[in-house]
């Protein structure tokens, strides 16, 4: 089958659907692969090295007519989605959700179209998950156009020249691009702080060297579907509003990731808390195509409010595009490893495939959007794990009079028996009962790991019924003799046995 | 010379060393010491008595010291580890045989009726009565459980219809006989209602453990090793001997404990599993949810090892297939060449796996795994979040997902180690199959669960090759 990969077409846009190195792997899969002149130069790939890999280098005409699959970065413009045609493939990202007209003519062109936006997260679909090696590289980015509108150091460092206190940055959103945030703005040597509503990154983000700003906020878990933030509640939001605007005093920079899958950004950083910032201070908002965290951001420009610089680009993956157009094209080449099962260069779109299923989002001049819901949370199960456990404590007060009553009957049986017995079972039965308290206390302490060797060893010593065939079997009645005899046998068997192999366990117990 | 004084105090002596050798077991440290102390103790029992109390026929008794011995040790060494159980079932009827054994062996002594006289003769054919039919229950139900835990008859739960009102009817006899029994006594007969007494208490162990799943095995071992105990007590009592008693009270209520340890373990009420017919209960329930579970993934070997080198935490929780695959020994070079490439590799034990309490900490001794590597459920669940990969061994109800969110199911509410919060399990299973409890396992479904088909020993052993 032939891929083509046309030049992006989208204002701004500099990435590329496949890189000389990808391509060259895409042919050993078996497929042709055609990228239109100058597609890469934008991201410093040349049409020589794509000749050089393997590709051939044609017209635009020449890719939309005669390839069985198209990628690309950006979903098709209307001049672009006129050229497709029925029983061709696209892939790139295509946001059906906010792009239902482009969903509509694309289901009725007839192509087979995936969404790389619509791909599942769960972990098997990692490599294909292209929003997350995209998010890595805003992330990245975003620290580094922090770093350009900052006019100080992000390190600490004590010179002749006086003291140079490192920048303090705080990132709200523990994402995928949140994580790559710290991770960048802590190897230039920023103090890094994070925030996010879900207390399950908490540990990702000390485990990226940042300070996990704590909520003090019991029981409200912002974990979502799919490992993403969901909406909360009304006092959580006041309680993190507040930590926002403290915080906003004393950090230089400020970079807001947050996100909720369909939903506008939720506002985070108000006006007045920028006001608050130090003069200088730098606000990169992440979410300024979905509107933004901070009110005051301009998506795609850059505004100076009071001295504080608010970057809102939303192309922040393009101006990195020699490594996301890398990144993109490897994420698509995994899913075409994953789509051709024979390696001949034969796509198949198996719809009982979960990942496959969720990025079509139409088939065959069928709308398949949106897919079943996902199976699986990155998050931890928890919640309805611990439902369950209020029950006991019912148990618990219906118990209380339990024992009480069990132990009067106990206690009135025992004296009724003491009324009728003898004095020589009642010292016996003095014997019997201490000796069960001495067990049970003793029993307690034993480790659970050498439950086997005790059971053993008891057996063994409960064979100390020897001693009554001992007893009698110095009787002159026959009978009760080789009775006796026999029991002789069978408990020595025990006794033997069963000390001979709890020494056996006990030995292997080794440190 | 004061005979009856020197043995008494042997008896003391004796009484201590086996307190000493149970209180021993509470670490692995001492447990060996406790053993040897355990054996002292018998042997002082049995030179006292022997000394002090035997005056004829020592031939025969030294005879069978030494058959009983040379079997007894035999046995011991030759057991595979894997069929502990079964060895320590079968020592349990062997102690309830000599029970009912000694028991009748007393009522035949005319000496009875001169020695005891009123109360004193009622309590006393009492004390008898209870030793033979504590016995005779034990010996039955351990036979039973022997066959179970061999293999030699199905594991499965024999449930009667009415089996309750059976199980009613045949206490109701027992204390019927057991007065017809005293009446009898005291005019110098009896022997017809304890012979009826005997075949009704076989009847009832046999009944009583056929009634029980196999995976109730743990509760149903320690409870017949509490019975050999309380056998051992009533005998004591009959015979006046403080030895006995307290001997077979410790073993009574040491097994009693394990009993109500391995019942909270699978949060089971101990009459519940008396009352038996565990495991058909929620046959259907699971043959219904059984369905549209999802697809499992599969897993080989080589993608095993390679999860596995790269992981930083890792979980290894064993069951009774490890067992039956005699497993253990490649679980541990696994795990020692894990631990040389300084992975953590721990074990999760859970308190039922297996088929008796402690089986898996045995088995993992027995290849030598050092027990501080080596955890108890509590200690290690809440470490899963944390777990890079677990290993679950041929085990399925103890990492059962459902026993915390379905409480009304048939395991619901158990304890289970939660491997599933950690980033991926591995199970190893012979196939798809249900465990012992009979219901579905919805961890094998999980996304981040990897099936590992075919028998523990041989997939391990290419996983360590691999490695």
């Amino acid at each position: 089958m032939r891929i083509g990969v046309p030049r992006e077409l989208f204002t701004g846009e500099k990435r590329v659907a496949t890189t000389p190195d990808v391509a060259s792997q895409l042919i050993k899969m078996g497929f042709d692969v055609a990228v239109e002149s100058n597609a890469g130069a934008a991201a410093s790939y040349s049409d020589a090295a794509y000749e050089a890999a393997g590709c051939s280098v044609s017209s635009v005409d020449d890719i939309w007519s005669n390839s069985d699959i198209v990628l690309k970065v950006r979903g098709p413009n209307d001049e672009e989605t006129a050229r497709l045609k029925s029983g061709q493939t696209l892939i790139s990202f295509l946001w059906p959700a906010q792009n239902p007209e482009l969903l509509e003519q694309l289901t009725e062109r007839g192509v087979t179209a995936m969404a790389m936006d619509s791909i599942p997260r769960i972990s098997r679909a990692q490599k294909v998950d292209a929003l997350s090696s995209m998010a890595n590289i805003a992330g990245y980015r975003a620290v580094v156009e922090a770093a350009q509108h900052f006019g100080r150091f992000f390190t600490g460092q004590i010179t002749a020249a006086g003291k140079v206190m490192p920048a303090k940055v705080l990132v709200i959103g523990a994402g995928v691009a949140g994580l790559a945030a710290i991770g960048a703005a802590k190897s230039m040597g920023a103090i890094v702080r994070s925030f996010d509503t879900r207390p399950e990154v908490k540990e990702q983000i000390e485990s990226m060297d940042a300070e996990f700003l704590m909520l003090d906020f019991e029981d409200e878990d912002g974990s979502g579907e799919g490992g993403y933030a969901k909406v909360m509640s009304d006092e959580f939001i006041k309680a993190e509003m507040a930590l926002f605007a403290e915080q906003a005093k004393d950090v230089d920079i400020i970079i807001t990731t947050a996100l909720i899958p369909g939903r506008p950004a939720p506002r985070l950083i108000t006006a007045e808390m920028v006001e608050t910032m130090k003069n200088g201070s730098v606000i990169v908002d992440l979410a300024a195509e979905q509107g933004g965290n901070c009110e005051l951001t301009e998506p795609e420009k850059v505004v100076n409010h009071n001295g504080v610089t608010i970057i809102g680009y939303t192309d922040m993956p393009s101006r990195l595009a020699a490594q996301s157009s890398q990144l993109y094209a490897t994420n698509l080449r995994h899913l075409l490893t994953d789509l051709t099962p024979g390696k001949d260069g034969q796509i198949l779109v198996d719809m009982e495939d979960e990942v496959f299923r969720g990025a079509t989002v139409c088939k065959d001049g069928k709308t398949t959007w949106p897919p079943p819901a996902p199976k699986l949370s990155a998050a931890p199960p928890s919640k309805t794990a611990v439902a369950p456990a209020p029950a006991p404590v019912v148990e618990k007060k219906r118990s209380v009079a339990g024992p009480i009553i069990g132990m009067i009957i106990a206690g009135l049986a025992l004296l009724g028996l003491g009324a009728v017995a003898p004095a020589s079972f009642m010292a016996h039965f003095t014997v019997f009962v201490l000796a069960c308290f001495v067990g049970y206390m003793v029993i307690w302490n034993v480790t659970a790991a050498l439950h086997t060797p005790l059971m053993s060893v008891t057996n063994a010593i409960s064979s100390i019924i020897i001693i009554g065939a001992l007893i009698q079997i110095s009787s002159a009645n026959e009978v009760i003799k080789w009775v006796a005899v026999a029991t002789v046998l069978i408990t020595s068997i025990n006794i033997a046995g069963g000390f001979a192999v709890t020494r056996r366990m006990l030995e292997m117990f080794r440190r | 010379m004061n005979i009856e004084g020197i043995i008494s105090v042997s008896y003391i002596i004796a009484t201590i060393l086996f307190i000493l050798a149970l209180g021993g077991l509470s670490n692995q440290e001492t447990a060996r010491r406790g053993n040897w102390y355990g054996i002292i103790g018998m042997a002082i029992a049995l030179i006292a008595t022997i000394l002090g109390v035997v005056t004829h026929n020592y031939v025969p008794l030294f005879v069978a010291l030494l058959i009983g011995g040379t079997i007894g040790l035999f046995a011991a060494r030759r057991v595979q580890m894997t069929q502990m159980p079964e060895l320590v079932a079968i020592l349990h009827s062997l102690v309830g045989m000599a029970a009912v054994a000694v028991g009748f062996a007393n009522f035949m002594d005319p000496g009875r009726l001169t020695h005891y006289l009123g109360v004193e003769l009622t309590i006393h054919d009492i004390e008898t009565y209870l030793g033979i039919l504590i016995g005779a229950v034990t010996f039955s139900g351990s036979v039973i459980a022997f066959g179970k835990l061999s293999g030699r008859m199905s594991g499965s739960p024999l449930t009667l219809p009415g089996r309750h009102f059976l199980n009613l009817a045949l206490l109701i006899a027992a204390i019927w006989f057991a007065y017809e029994f005293v009446v009898q006594s005291a005019a110098g007969g009896g022997m017809q209602p304890l012979i009826i007494m005997t075949v009704i208490a076989l009847v009832f162990g046999i009944h009583m453990v056929m009634a029980i799943g196999g995976a109730d095995m743990p509760v149903v071992v320690s409870m017949l090793n509490s019975y050999s105990g309380w056998a051992a007590s009533a005998t004591g009592f009959m015979l006046g001997n403080d030895l006995l008693i307290v001997t077979g009270a410790l073993v009574g209520s040491s097994g009693a404990i394990l009993s109500y340890i391995m019942c909270r373990a699978m949060n089971r009420k101990f009459l519940a599993v008396i009352a038996g017919g565990f495991g058909t209960g929620g046959g259907t329930a699971a043959a219904a949810s059984g369905e549209d579970q999802g697809e499992v993934v599969p897993i080989d070997a080589e993608e095993t090892a390679e999860l596995l080198r790269n992981a930083k935490e890792v979980m290894i929780i064993p069951g009774y297939g490890m067992a039956v695959a005699q497993a253990q020994h490649i679980v541990y070079e696994i795990t020692k060449t894990l631990r040389a490439k300084g992975i953590n590799v721990r074990f999760g034990i859970h308190p039922v796996a297996g088929r008796m309490p402690g089986h898996m900490n045995v088995l993992l001794a027995e290849a030598k795994v050092p027990y501080d590597i080596v955890f108890e459920m509590d200690e290690v669940n809440e470490d899963f979040p944390k777990v890079d990969v677990s290993v679950v061994i041929g085990a399925n109800d103890i990492v059962n997902p459902s026993a915390l969110t379905d409480p009304d199911g048939p395991i619901g509410g158990m304890p289970v180690l939660e491997c599933w919060k950690g980033e991926v399990s591995i199970v190893l299973k012979r196939s798809m199959a249900t465990g012992y409890a009979g219901v579905q396992n919805p961890l094998f479904f999980l996304d981040n669960t990897r099936m590992l088909f075919g028998d523990a020993g041989d997939t391990l052993d290419k996983v360590f090759k691999s490695l």
